[in-house]
């Protein structure tokens, strides 16, 4: 009936123009002015004490220029050793990790798990998310000590929920034909996962886990700092002694390693499509 | 062979699919399910391999009622039906081998079917399914380097392998054009001859069913409005079962097209 009401002659002559995403005019301006309003104010809170940072400058200055010319012989032993505890402690969490987190996925997508698995997957990847890897770091090294076990089970604990949310997400968007095709022909549920979801997932799969990977190595560098081992103690050190040419070199070697990751990363990626 | 009796199906929704079906599928015989979008075709072929699980009625495959069984007797069950699929359904990041081979599933364990080690019978008889189809030189391509035509002939390949009593069939001709559609057809039904082997095909086209099948069914709102051999669809029948609009050409083109298969 509103078909029939619609009188295109009302139309012809006039502009058109994509309906707004709120409806109500008054509506749609007061959000507008409430938020330009928000993030004036809030930027004006934000105080900057300009003597101080000119001051910084100057250290900052010091800081950068250290970079033209890195120390990586003086700590060299401390530094080698560093680097070799990170490499071990993401090389060994990033494996477990995306073990672990390989089910998880597969219970926390709703086309393939029953509700009840679902929601214990579900919670268990929003308990991961919600604590920070620092935190985490904090209460591990409080319970096992100083040392890179702490980090290595923090990196573990931390690769699930950022694995299994996304690897989730993916499975949950997979073309349901090919995996009703594979269920039709009698296969058992494992033999279903095989076949039918785990080729649609795997280009993702593996370009997560390598993401993880990289971000795992930069994280090792920071979980350093609260004792939790790898090259960030040593990073963590060198900035105590104001040792910023040792420091710079270990930024270095961080950058170039995640870099070359990246590297890596585009190459597998654009093999496995 | 295959028998319907009060088939149901209501969605969550609260959509009607089927209203209490009754159909009976003698050994061997070919039927083309035809009807509008959303006349329940695809639920009512769903229904029998519960890929989608009716709301009551009971489906009989030979002697065993396959709508009480349990998960375990379902899969032994759901082997003795293949399926064809609408837009294929192959899996695509797999070869032409796998998805063949992938037919065979109810029969291997895990172990086998993960490291791919199918017996030496699953592989030869999927190199002669190949073979039949024209495309054992394609087995170690990826399904997504096929033609559509050629996807759907992997598919018929991947149903024949498990060595079915019956075939379910999707919408098969759904995204060929006309040539392929009726050589896809001619395929299935050929290949269903040979076997002895019993089908429901799911087809809008309905030129297309008239050419090939001995028997059609018109669903029309999940309810049967026709039920009989290919001749009776007159421009009456049609209309009950589509709606109003001139059949006339729909029926003569048949006649052109049986004679441009003739020649």
């Amino acid at each position: 009936m509103s078909e029939a009401a619609f009188n295109v002659q009302t139309k012809m002559g006039k502009p058109w123009k994509k309906p707004p995403f709120v409806q109500r005019k008054w509506l749609r301006l007061i959000l507008l002015v409430g938020i330009v309003a928000y993030l004036i104010a809030a930027y004006m809170t934000i105080d900057v004490n300009w003597s101080r940072v000119y001051q910084g400058l100057e250290r900052g200055k010091k800081f950068v220029m250290a970079f033209t010319n890195p120390d990586f012989i003086t700590r060299s032993t401390d530094i080698w050793e560093g680097m070799f505890e990170s490499i071990i402690m993401t090389v060994a969490s990033s494996v477990v990790g995306i073990a672990i987190s390989i089910p998880i996925a597969l219970g926390a997508a709703r086309n393939v798990a029953p509700l009840s698995v679902y929601l214990i997957c579900r919670g268990i990847i929003a308990i991961s998310r919600a604590l920070q890897e620092i935190i985490v770091a904090i209460l591990l090294v409080a319970i096992f000590g100083f040392g890179p076990l702490a980090g290595f089970l923090t990196l573990s604990f931390a690769t699930i929920g950022f694995l299994s949310k996304l690897l989730a997400e993916d499975i949950e968007s997979m073309d349901r034909a090919q995996a009703e095709a594979i269920k039709a022909s009698g296969a058992r549920w494992m033999q279903w996962v095989n076949y039918g979801v785990q080729p649609q997932v795997m280009p993702r799969l593996i370009g997560l886990s390598i993401y993880r990977l990289d971000i795992n190595f930069r994280e090792s560098a920071i979980l350093g700092l609260v004792g939790a081992g790898g090259i960030g103690a040593t990073l963590n050190t060198a900035f105590d002694r104001y040792e910023y040419d040792t420091a710079a070199a270990i930024l270095i070697i961080i950058i170039v390693i995640v870099m070359a990751l990246e590297y890596l990363s585009g190459v597998v990626r654009a093999r496995v499509q | 062979m295959l028998r319907l009796e009060k088939l149901l199906k209501t969605y969550k929704t609260g959509d009607q699919a089927l209203q209490a079906v009754d159909m009976d599928i003698p050994e061997g015989q070919v039927l083309a399910l035809i009807g509008p979008s959303g006349a329940g075709k695809s639920t009512l072929i769903r229904c029998i391999n519960r890929l989608v699980e009716p709301t009551s009625g009971k489906v009989y495959l030979g002697d065993i009622e396959l709508t009480g069984l349990s998960s375990g007797s379902l899969r032994r069950e759901r082997r003795r039906m293949g399926m064809i699929f609408q837009e294929y359904a192959l899996v695509e990041r797999l070869t032409v081998m796998e998805n063949v081979l992938s037919g065979r599933l109810g029969y291997v364990g895990f172990w086998r079917s993960f490291l791919r080690r199918f017996p030496q019978s699953d592989v030869d008889e999927a190199f002669r399914l190949l073979d039949r189809v024209g495309l054992a030189h394609m087995a170690d391509k990826r399904a997504d380097e096929l033609s559509g035509g050629q996807r759907q002939r992997v598919g018929i390949c991947r149903a024949l392998i498990q060595n079915p009593a019956l075939l379910l069939v999707d919408e098969p001709t759904a995204s060929l054009d006309p040539k392929t559609s009726r050589q896809i057809m001619r395929l299935i039904c050929e290949l269903c001859k040979e076997r002895g082997l019993a089908a429901i095909i799911n087809i809008h086209d309905v030129a297309l069913a008239q050419m090939f099948v001995q028997r059609v069914i018109g669903l029309r709102l999940g309810a049967i409005e026709f039920d009989g051999p290919p001749e009776g669809l007159t421009p009456d029948v049609l209309t009950t079962i589509y709606g109003e609009e001139d059949w006339e050409a729909t029926i003569e083109s048949v006649d052109e097209e049986d004679e441009v298969v003739a020649q």
